[in-house]
């Protein structure tokens, strides 16, 4: 420490006495660069200004008092940025401590989500999940039981950040805790109802859709949890048209009756799962209406379901400026053959 | 964007004028204001939404949270003048059915 005060001292005399000498721009630019050095160094402004008159009256004999006087009175200032700089170095590394605590909560809760491929032939699947900070409020599950039977679920916590992001880990536990009603949606959503009424604070609430497919009749049952209702895609006449929906955000009352619909896929049907983050999107304070996700939706439909949503996530990214204000999560469920 | 809140007396009960949006901004200004009038005992506790184009999930949460309160002190929380797009978010949610919805004072701003 004391040999870089030293080699400082020297440095800073030399550029003092090729300034004061030359005038030149080049010192000064030299000079920014050593504050960039002494800033790397934690080198307080009042250190700064202290060395300046140790230097100055080195080099110029008899300064006149007035002169050291008055760069007594600015070390005295300086202080006061001096105890800013501290603190705002302390911030920042606090903030870096945060950033990576945050960091490892994300990875911690992109393990929540599942990630086992699905390769059937009767089925065609994709989901994408992007969150609009590190984490996520959204949702999603998708489970093939020993049967074939698939089940897909979008969840969606009210806000966003770490509090959304606790109160989906909560979703996941309860929904593992529940293996024995899987793939009956109504009963499902009535557990889960049950959970989160009892785990939730007063302002908050969950919204969700629960929908299991049946390769061998076909059918698609779900039923939702006053969450945005998704699409049907009708390969025959061409047409989407929106889910049926009706019940109760999750988290309300104990005692809820969730209502069960049914589909029937034929080939090249698919049923679209999303968050409202997809539909409250807004881009320059308009909102992103669900006949443009529709539009996408087609525009991509001859593409595999992954790429589906890969694409249309990709477009409304672009739409709103690459700056989502929500969690952003769709799916797509294709019956092939 | 700013959140507007007055709230009136008018005959037996007390109606809460919004104007400006209800969203993860506005939230806590509306939750201060609703949530002590919807835990007064036995009254009619109307919120206007004529002035209000947009409510997001945060903003409903504050609803909630009224629901909740006065479904306790055994008053009656009631919703008024929502516009379409409002009023959609109110039926999605399911919560039109256990909260009363007017709509007749607006059809759309």
């Amino acid at each position: 420490m004391e040999e870089t005060k030293l080699s400082m001292y020297q440095l800073y005399k030399e550029m003092l006495n090729d300034y004061l000498q030359h005038k030149s721009e080049h010192v000064l630019y030299s000079a920014q660069q050593l504050s960039k050095e002494m800033l790397e160094k934690d080198m307080s402004p009042e250190e700064m200004v202290s060395l300046h008159i140790s230097v100055f009256k080195e080099m110029v004999e008899d300064l006149p008092e007035e002169v050291v006087d008055s760069f007594e009175l600015l070390l005295e200032v300086m202080i006061g940025y001096g105890l800013a700089h501290r603190e705002f170095m302390s911030l920042r590394d606090r903030q870096r401590q945060l950033d990576s605590e945050l960091n490892v909560a994300a990875q911690m809760q992109e393990s929540l989500l599942p990630h086992e491929e699905i390769n059937l032939k009767t089925l065609d699947f994709g989901v994408i999940s992007v969150p609009s900070g590190k984490m996520s409020g959204d949702y999603y599950h998708y489970i093939q039981d020993e049967n074939g039977n698939m089940g897909v679920a979008v969840a969606d916590v009210i806000g966003k950040g770490v509090p959304a992001a606790m109160c989906m880990s909560m979703i996941k536990y309860a929904m593992d805790s529940l293996p024995e009603q899987r793939l009956q949606p109504a009963a499902l959503l009535e557990s889960l109802n049950r959970v989160v009424e009892r785990n939730i604070a007063d302002d908050m609430f969950i919204t969700m859709v629960y929908g299991s497919y049946d390769p061998k009749k076909h059918n698609f049952y779900y039923a939702s949890a006053g969450h945005e209702p998704g699409f049907f895609y009708n390969a025959d006449t061409d047409t989407f048209e929106e889910l049926e929906t009706k019940g109760l955000v999750l988290g309300i009352t104990p005692k809820v009756h969730y209502e069960e619909f049914s589909l029937s896929l034929e080939p090249g049907d698919f049923v679209v799962l999303l968050s409202d983050g997809v539909t409250e999107g807004r881009t320059e304070g308009e909102f992103i209406e669900r006949d443009d996700i529709t539009k996408l939706i087609r525009k991509y439909k001859h593409l595999p379901a992954q790429d589906i949503v890969n694409q249309v996530f990709r477009e409304l990214e672009k739409m709103q400026d690459f700056h989502l204000r929500d969690d952003f999560t769709l799916l797509i469920l294709r019956r092939n053959v | 964007m700013n959140l507007k809140v007055d709230v009136q007396e008018e005959g037996h009960s007390r109606v809460v004028y919004l104007n400006g949006e209800v969203d993860v901004y506005t939230a806590s200004t509306l939750k201060e204001k609703l949530i002590p009038l919807a835990e007064e005992t036995n009254k009619t506790l109307a919120v206007d939404l004529s002035n209000v184009n947009y409510i997001d999930s945060t903003g409903l949460g504050i609803f909630i949270g009224a629901l909740k309160c006065t479904d306790k002190s055994g008053s009656t929380l009631k919703i008024r003048g929502a516009n379409a797009r409002v009023k959609r978010l109110f039926e999605i949610t399911g919560l039109s059915e256990v909260i009363e919805i007017d709509t007749e004072q607006r059809e759309e701003a």
